[in-house]
């Protein structure tokens, strides 16, 4: 097949799809095992300096802030990151411990743009920006999800999102037509969060799954925190809901309000002061550091932080939640 | 002369609701094209499916959606999925409109959304694509909804994010995006544009109420085409202002 075109950004992460094979083989397991553990357990046996890592959904949406909070309070550095974020992405870009960016979409929403993102890629503390679509790093996922090396689309040609991405393009052999190969995406590490999930890990999702599916299935650790951890008895009578089961995942975190200040789909919904106070204190640099020190470094877990919160501002996030109603 | 009644957002999303077309699927950006949406559904469009890229379709969209993701954009929906069911839809063929805004547009309808200046030195360095090169690539018909002045309506985009054109007539087709697809029109604070069909370059349509065709020419950046006849837009309606203060962005995020 001749390449009609490349895309000049770094293939950050670099797959091997048979290698990919013989780690589902060899290190995800098969026997029904608890995997509950705290976010300081889970960071510590699975995130390493340096590695490729992602989260899901993003900041304000069904995001793992306690995961993403644990990262930046172990003190993980040069981390690799796809994304697609608010307030999770924005916080480690604000810490300072992204190396490289598969970049879609870092932004405060109707809060504009990101004061961190501007500041970290403007100074070339990020050295490199790979640019993507949401939907073209959602199929890089799925084509690692589905075990094949690339997978071919009609966005991205003809723009400079192409050339400034890892694309390539080709003539489709059997009817000519120009697509963009996106090459499959394996994390070595992702983070997503649940409504409820058992000891084991098998996980059921409300609401809309973003890119969950893909991704749980495109990694080689996954990380997932639950609002609940219901008896496996509850999985089982509804196993239809079932869009993560257990051994996709390495390990379970119980993890009430870990969406917060975001909002999680019929439990909660989001704090708009609170996220505003980010949005202000992230426009300096001397702002950033005070966030962090007083939201994480200063406290020792997840606990600490909803304590700092408070129940009054929680339980108004519960009366603001989506309902389900007809 | 008076100020009149209604601020030239409020103006520019209503007469971006307008251009709605009941029961049609809309894929909807962030920001004003969500308040446009909401606009139509309540008034001239009661049947669009609006579509969100993380997985929300034919939501009621009751209260204004802050972001492509939350709640609000699978209220009572019919379907709520995730981004590959949505854009594989758009790709394949079954999303009418895309609505989208941006930071430069060019004459060509090409937006950017990803940095100021260049690329691996940027000036500023913008959010990104998101979904909105997905959107411009796949949806039939794309809509782009911005501020007129000339830092925004520039003779050549920093950086092309989202395909409109590209550098004109076949240039789609030839880049290999899908066939008869592409952008149709333009609403921003002062007017609202359409592409000439044989140049495909942005074209005047009709002048927003009190503006005049030298002060468009004045904020536009590149040779905007003036045809012979040009047309007015209706200032908002008394109900279109009440629906957007009242109940679509009670809270002023954006109006």
């Amino acid at each position: 097949m001749q390449i009609l075109d490349s895309g000049r950004g770094e293939i950050i992460q670099p797959c091997d799809m048979d290698e990919f094979r013989e780690w589902n083989r060899a290190k995800k397991m098969r026997k029904l095992v608890d995997k509950v553990m705290t976010e300081r357990e889970a960071i510590a046996q699975f995130v390493n300096d340096g590695c490729y890592i992602g989260t899901e959904l993003y900041g304000t949406v069904r995001c793992p802030m306690s995961l993403v909070r644990e990262v930046i309070r172990q003190g993980r550095k040069n981390l690799r990151v796809c994304g697609q974020g608010v307030l999770e992405l924005d916080l480690w870009l604000g810490a300072g411990i992204i190396q490289k960016l598969d970049i879609t979409y870092i932004g405060l929403e109707v809060y504009g743009t990101s004061a961190c993102l501007r500041r970290a890629v403007e100074s070339g503390q990020v050295v490199t920006c790979v640019e993507w679509s949401n939907a073209a790093i959602s199929w890089r996922m799925k084509a690692a999800a589905m075990g094949v090396p690339f997978l071919p689309t009609r966005s991205m040609l003809g723009t400079d999102m192409l050339k400034y991405s890892a694309a390539k393009v080709v003539e489709d052999p059997f009817t000519g037509i120009k697509v963009a190969l996106l090459p499959a995406l394996v994390l070595d590490v992702a983070l997503l969060h649940v409504h409820r999930a058992d000891k084991f890990g098998n996980c059921q999702i409300e609401g809309i799954s973003g890119f969950a599916l893909e991704m749980a299935r495109a990694c080689k650790r996954l990380i997932v925190s639950a609002e609940e951890i219901v008896p496996t008895g509850e999985i089982r009578k509804y196993p239809d809901r079932t869009s993560i089961p257990y051994y996709l995942v390495d390990a379970v975190v119980h993890a009430p309000y870990g969406s917060y200040p975001g909002e999680m789909a019929y439990c909660y919904g989001r704090d708009e002061d609170a996220i505003r106070e980010w949005v202000e204190m992230s426009k300096t640099v001397e702002g950033t550091q005070a966030y962090l020190q007083k939201y994480i470094y200063d406290l020792e877990n997840h606990q600490a932080y909803l304590r700092l919160v408070g129940e009054q501002r929680l339980a108004r996030c519960v009366e603001l939640r989506e309902r389900r109603q007809g | 002369m008076s100020c009149p009644p209604y601020s030239k957002t409020e103006l520019m999303i209503c007469v971006a609701a307008r251009l709605f077309e009941d029961a049609t699927t809309c894929f909807i950006g962030t920001g004003i094209p969500m308040l446009a949406a909401m606009l139509a559904s309540k008034t001239t469009a009661p049947n669009i499916v609006p579509v969100f890229e993380f997985g929300g379709t034919g939501a009621i969209l009751e209260e204004l959606p802050r972001a492509v993701g939350e709640a609000r954009t699978f209220h009572k929906a019919i379907s709520a999925q995730g981004i590959c069911d949505t854009m594989e839809t758009a790709q394949r063929g079954f999303i009418d409109y895309g609505f989208l805004g941006g930071a430069q547009i060019d004459p060509y309808g090409n937006l950017n959304t990803v940095v100021i200046g260049e690329h691996d030195h940027p000036k500023a360095r913008l959010p990104g694509s998101g979904g909105g090169n997905d959107v411009g690539s796949l949806c039939w018909r794309t809509i782009a909804i911005i501020q007129h002045d000339l830092r925004r309506f520039v003779p050549k985009v920093d950086f092309l994010t989202t395909p409109g054109y590209l550098t004109g007539p076949g240039a789609r087709e030839t880049a290999g995006l899908p066939r008869g697809t592409g952008p149709v029109a333009v609403v921003s604070t002062l007017a609202l544009m359409d592409y000439d069909p044989s140049t495909c370059r942005m074209r005047l349509k009709a002048l927003h109420p009190g503006v005049t065709v030298d002060e468009v020419k004045a904020n536009t950046g590149f040779d905007l085409l003036i045809p012979s006849q040009v047309g007015l837009n209706e200032p908002p309606s008394d109900e279109e202002l009440r629906l957007l203060r009242e109940e679509i962005d009670r809270e002023r995020f954006y109006i």
